[in-house]
């Protein structure tokens, strides 16, 4: 992955309040991140967390209540939103129903007053990116879901943004057509070389396509890092829950230090890292995903019933419970095409996926 | 469920409910037939407007003759074409006040004070301004009438304007704003030319509302600014003869071609 380490969005102590007085609403408290030149940024979050108002704040569609918004290290919040270079792509696309797919692509080239030779030339090249060029002349009444979804992009594109702003734009589409948008999305991100900040509630969405990812909930910024630290090291349980499926299982520690000893609620001892922050007998939760817990046959004496065996054609999902905690493990089907409900098994929680993790 | 399926394919069209086409006929034949006999009395040949006795455009060339009443058809178009405008104009700034506006306290106020001479009975506007006009002695003639048309077609082409601007997607002026485009630019490119339709239709009722006008054009015109509509009554109270009939025709012909042009307009655009 190739990073250049420009800053093009800096987003400092950034706090939004909506309404005043009793009845104000808190969407953005405090926010900071900075989201770097060439990269495909994602602000993941349940909906009303305040990712669509960030981005709005960048737009420049909302006056922020405090903070500071940079654009390659410019002061962004005194400008209004026509002076900012920056473009949205919009959740219902926001194409001009009175005018064709050309005009509507054209329509900030004009505004800009670049010359009319130009304008034909950039509104044409980006058609074609878009590979909508054949559909310069209709109206967007004309066009299906999917294509107004690229004249959208197309409209935002030409003036060569320095960000472009994505609020939920493949939220609109079937499922089919979503996943190959995605594609060309990052695509489309590689080619033009223009930073991407992409707002969506889907974590699938965010993992494939982000370089790196903000989760947000409640107004506030959970945990910043590329999709893999997300998934893999979540901050918090938030993230944990939020992005994929997460076993939270609470412990009480037994030994701190890299060689600590945790005993679990399910009644299994498990080896793992301890920071000497904790003391004997505090009490932990461990976290760990479904398909990094390894299942053997029982010997005897386990612990672990199969309450669930559900079959997902490449792999199965299973629902233990051990000691009285439900626990969730997803293994490849060939790994469990032997067990069935009911079933006694042992069930092991490898080191290096293990962790404590905070509230 | 069985029993919803069965009433509904029973009244699966409306006409099968019963009388109902009867209602539509009496209906339809109160609201036209006047019209349509008033139509065809005035190629009506005999003087008395309800007695046929053959076909001719004798009172159609009387028409033409008659200086008075086409000073009068002058009048009223004047004074449309002046009010209507005028009165579209406000409208526009109006609705766009009340529904762009943001909120504000007296919102709902405003726009309940802008609507509410159409709930005043006409009498009460007419005999108002009327008084008013004399207490702040103004005494314009057709200017008069022109002032009072103005402000009483506000309200009418306020509704269809407030309609199609609340039907307005306010994303769009946003996006337009992305797009570098500055508040008059954003209003000029996008904003107006959406609401064109509304605007069209509310200076149609304007118009129409205006060169109708009968009760408090009666009040406020004085000698010389007399209107088609007074001018017609005027003329029934000497007794109505198939000239009535003719002028109102053409009246009638005005209307249905003014309002035929914007369904035209409004289908291609």
């Amino acid at each position: 992955m190739k990073i250049s380490k420009t800053n093009a969005i800096e987003v400092q102590n950034v706090t939004k309040i909506y309404g005043s007085g009793e009845s104000s609403v808190k969407a953005l408290d405090n926010a900071n991140l900075i989201i770097y030149d060439n990269e495909f940024f994602t602000l993941l979050g349940p909906s009303g967390c305040g990712k669509t108002t960030l981005l709005r704040l960048i737009a420049g569609f909302e006056d922020i209540t405090n903070g500071r918004i940079n654009l390659f290290n410019e002061e962004l919040i005194s400008l209004p939103p026509n002076k900012r270079p920056v473009n949205t792509v919009f959740q219902q696309y926001a194409l001009f129903p009175h005018l064709n797919v050309f005009e509507n692509v054209a329509f900030g080239l004009r505004r800009l007053d670049k010359n009319n030779d130009f304008v034909i030339k950039r509104s044409n090249e980006v058609l074609e990116l878009v590979q909508m060029q054949d559909y310069a002349l209709r109206r967007p009444n004309q066009l299906s879901g999917g294509q107004q979804q690229r004249i959208a992009l197309a409209r935002a594109l030409a003036p060569e943004p320095k960000v472009l702003l994505l609020d939920e734009p493949l939220s609109a589409l079937d499922l089919k057509l979503r996943q190959a948008m995605r594609v060309e999305l990052k695509t489309l991100q590689k080619e033009t070389g223009i930073t991407f900040v992409f707002v969506t509630h889907d974590q699938e969405e965010a993992l494939t396509m982000s370089d790196r990812i903000a989760v947000i909930n409640q107004g506030s910024i959970q945990q910043i890092g590329n999709p893999e630290e997300i998934y893999e090291k979540p901050s918090n349980q938030f993230v944990a829950n939020f992005i994929g499926e997460a076993n939270l299982i609470l412990g009480k520690c037994e030994k701190t230090g890299i060689n600590g000893i945790c005993k679990l609620q399910t009644g299994h001892k498990i080896s793992i890292n301890i920071p000497d922050k904790f003391n004997k007998d505090d009490n932990l939760t461990i976290f760990i995903r479904p398909e990094r817990i390894k299942i053997n046959k029982s010997k005897g004496s386990s612990l672990s019933q199969i309450q669930e065996f559900t079959y997902l054609g490449n792999a199965a999902h299973i629902e233990l419970l051990s000691n009285g905690v439900s626990v969730n493990a997803t293994l490849p089907i060939d790994k469990v095409k032997n067990f069935k409900k009911g079933d006694k098994i042992e069930i092991e929680f490898p080191k290096s996926f293990a962790q404590i993790i905070n509230t | 469920m069985l029993n919803l399926m069965f009433k509904r394919k029973k009244f699966s069209k409306v006409w099968d409910f019963p009388g109902f086409l009867t209602w539509t006929f009496f209906f339809f034949g109160f609201l036209y037939i006047p019209i349509v006999i008033l139509v065809i009395y005035s190629f009506n040949s005999s003087k008395f407007a309800m007695i046929w006795t053959g076909f001719s455009f004798r009172w159609y060339e009387k028409l033409l003759t008659n200086d008075d009443m086409q000073q009068a058809a002058l009048n009223s178009l004047y004074v449309a074409f002046v009010a209507a405008p005028c009165a579209t104009a406000i409208a526009t700034l109006t609705a766009l006040v009340v529904v762009r506006g943001g909120s504000f306290k007296s919102k709902e106020f405003s726009n309940g004070l802008v609507t509410l001479p159409l709930m005043v009975p006409e009498i009460v506007t007419a005999v108002a301004t009327l008084i008013f006009f004399a207490f702040i002695g103004i005494n314009l003639g057709l200017i008069n009438v022109m002032i009072a048309h103005t402000v009483f077609c506000i309200p009418f082409a306020y509704m269809p304007i407030k309609a199609s601007l609340e039907a307005m997607d306010p994303t769009l002026e946003v996006a337009a704003r992305d797009l570098y485009s500055d508040r008059n630019s954003t209003f000029r490119y996008i904003t107006l030319p959406l609401l064109m339709p509304g605007i069209l239709s509310g200076f149609m009722l304007a118009f129409v509302i205006s060169i109708d006008d009968f009760i408090i054009t009666l009040m406020v015109a004085g000698g010389g600014s007399t209107t088609l509509p007074v001018y017609i009554y005027s003329m029934i109270k000497m007794g109505v003869t198939p000239e009535v009939n003719a002028i109102s025709t053409l009246m009638l012909a005005f209307s249905i071609i003014l309002v035929t042009g914007y369904w035209v307009f409004s289908k291609k655009s």
